[in-house]
């Protein structure tokens, strides 16, 4: 099939340790800076041979126009830019937009940086009521007329209404969605930068936390941190005389149905499966030669959801299969070693990078104590909104 | 006065699109579109989501549906919900077609059966909007 022709690869990246309560002084613009200095570093790629930038949608410093602020910031002349704004499948697609643009012939070298908003209150203007409707309140949009006053704010409501359907149709059963926050503790355990690496947890611990929405205990719902993430793209030609060992972008596909849930119209198939079915077949893998599965996990009923859709067990057997399989980074199905966004902390629309950090340390051999003893392929899903955008990506060290 | 909710907020404040719909909700008639093609669609637009047809008509709803979906929300997940705790929100299959979003009503939290029958419970938030909620039916 035409795609992807595995010409553009991962040569670095960077990522600050989720926290609580943001430490730094930065804004917007000096997060962007550092990330890229930092990224640029493990790369051991100079800032002069960056050509291309792509970044996040948020901006405290502009809400337009931030292609242009950010290159004159970091001082990067750029031969191409762009803005992603696919929530939690941000960091996924920004790394196929900058493969596309290498194969394209459109820039050599990009950088892709997406962060948090620092919550930095601005001294301006007065305090306005923070409305937490992911920027869907705004006067004419469906969400503020026919979802939030309904009670439909936020996600969680949304992932607990697929995970009730779920059960209703296939089974499923509390302490199987507890084991998958479970084994992901067990990876964060030996991750010195995840949020909760101090905090062992066993399924009745899930199981005994408070019910928010439910079927959706405490533990099973990420929690919020402010941090970043960037990723180093370049071609092939860069690659080969990097310092560490490509990462190559051998598989990509999206797919997008709906912004609220209400109209996905089969809240048990998500649009992951046809997003994974391209990435696989341009790929041109099975998914048995998968060493690592990088999943986005808001929630633990996602992660189920993604490993059926994507294709790793049939539909309805995703319950059986995480209580089958050891998911942890000694297991016979690693997934999310760095203990996932559940026990890393959820960045805001950074949180999805840390599936393509992570995948990028296992490929180069440095992820400390959870390090898998063989990692060549991995496969990473992106999931923004409510099981909305959707962005799997195939990497292959080589 | 709400009869459902301690906070009726936030209200909804119609645009000039979806005005015809708020209005009949006034006389608690649930309003669907349908297009020159038959597609029969909500939430209330000036196209239709399946033809880009702008050829279409309002028509009245059964006001009866299914419970496709639904879930407790034992915290609130907004601050105006924070004095109605515990409460359900539910996506509803109605009997024209389209899924909807609302709160089901009338429910024992604990005994909530997805796929069963459910009806329109409207709900006088204030002089211009009435909410089209949902119960169990029967």
């Amino acid at each position: 099939m035409a795609g992807l022709r595995g010409d553009a690869a991962i040569v670095g990246v960077a990522e600050f340790a989720p926290e609580r309560k943001p430490s730094r002084l930065y804004m917007g613009l000096e997060s962007y800076a550092e990330l890229a200095r930092q990224a640029l570093d493990d790369a051991g790629i100079p800032l002069s041979e960056v050509d291309g930038l792509v970044t996040g949608s948020n901006l405290m410093e502009a809400r337009n126009l931030i292609p242009s602020a950010i290159t004159e910031y970091l001082g990067v002349p750029s031969n191409f830019f762009d803005i992603v704004d696919l929530g939690g499948a941000t960091g996924a697609a920004q790394v196929v937009r900058a493969a596309m643009a290498i194969e394209a012939g459109m820039a050599e070298t990009l950088v892709c940086i997406v962060h948090t908003l620092m919550p930095h209150s601005d001294p301006t203007v007065a305090p306005q009521e923070r409305r937490r409707d992911w920027g869907g309140g705004n006067w004419g949009s469906p969400q503020a007329e026919f979802e939030i006053p309904f009670g439909a704010v936020q996600g969680t409501y949304g992932y607990a209404m697929i995970a009730n359907r779920y059960r209703h149709e296939y089974g499923l059963t509390e302490r199987q969605l507890a084991k998958i926050a479970v084994d992901q503790r067990t990876n964060a355990l030996q991750n010195p930068k995840a949020v909760f690496a101090n905090q062992p947890i066993t399924i009745d611990d899930v199981l005994n936390s408070p019910m928010i929405c439910d079927p959706l205990k405490l533990l099973e719902i990420v929690m919020p941190c402010f941090g970043g993430a960037a990723v180093v793209v370049t071609s092939k030609e860069r690659a080969r005389r990097a310092k560490n060992r490509p990462a190559y972008v051998i598989g990509a596909g999206e797919h997008t149905t709906h912004r609220s849930v209400t109209y996905e119209r089969d809240f048990t198939h998500s649009p992951i499966k046809p997003a994974a079915d391209r990435a696989f077949a341009m790929a041109g893998i099975k998914h048995s030669e998968v060493d690592l599965a990088s999943l986005y996990d808001c929630y633990t009923i996602t992660v189920l959801l993604t490993i059926e859709d994507a294709g790793f067990c049939g539909k309805g057997e995703g319950g059986r299969f995480v209580e089958a399989h050891d998911l942890t980074y000694r297991g016979d199905f690693p997934m999310n070693t760095h203990g996932g966004q559940l026990s890393f902390g959820q960045s805001g629309m950074a949180g999805g990078m840390s599936h393509v950090t992570e995948a990028y340390l296992q490929l180069t051999g440095r992820a400390g104590g959870r390090q898998l003893k063989k990692c060549d392929t991995v496969y990473i899903n992106g999931n923004g909104g409510i099981m909305s955008e959707q962005v799997s990506l195939i990497l292959r060290g080589e | 006065m709400s009869k459902y909710r301690k906070n009726p907020n936030p209200i909804p404040v119609p645009t000039p699109v979806t005005k015809p719909f708020w209005d009949a909700t006034r006389e608690h008639r649930l309003l669907l579109q349908r297009c020159g093609k038959g597609h029969v669609f909500y939430y209330p637009r000036t196209h239709c989501p399946e033809c880009l047809s702008v050829e279409w008509e309002w028509f009245e709803a059964s006001g009866r549906g299914r419970l496709y979906s639904y879930t407790v929300a034992r915290r609130a997940q907004g601050p105006e919900f924070a004095e109605d705790v515990p409460y359900i929100i539910a996506a509803i299959t109605l009997e024209e077609g389209p899924r909807m979003t609302s709160l089901l009503v009338e429910a024992d939290p604990d005994n909530v059966a997805i796929d069963g029958a459910v009806e329109v419970a409207w709900d006088d938030v204030s002089p211009d909007i009435s909410m089209p909620y949902f119960r169990p039916l029967g």
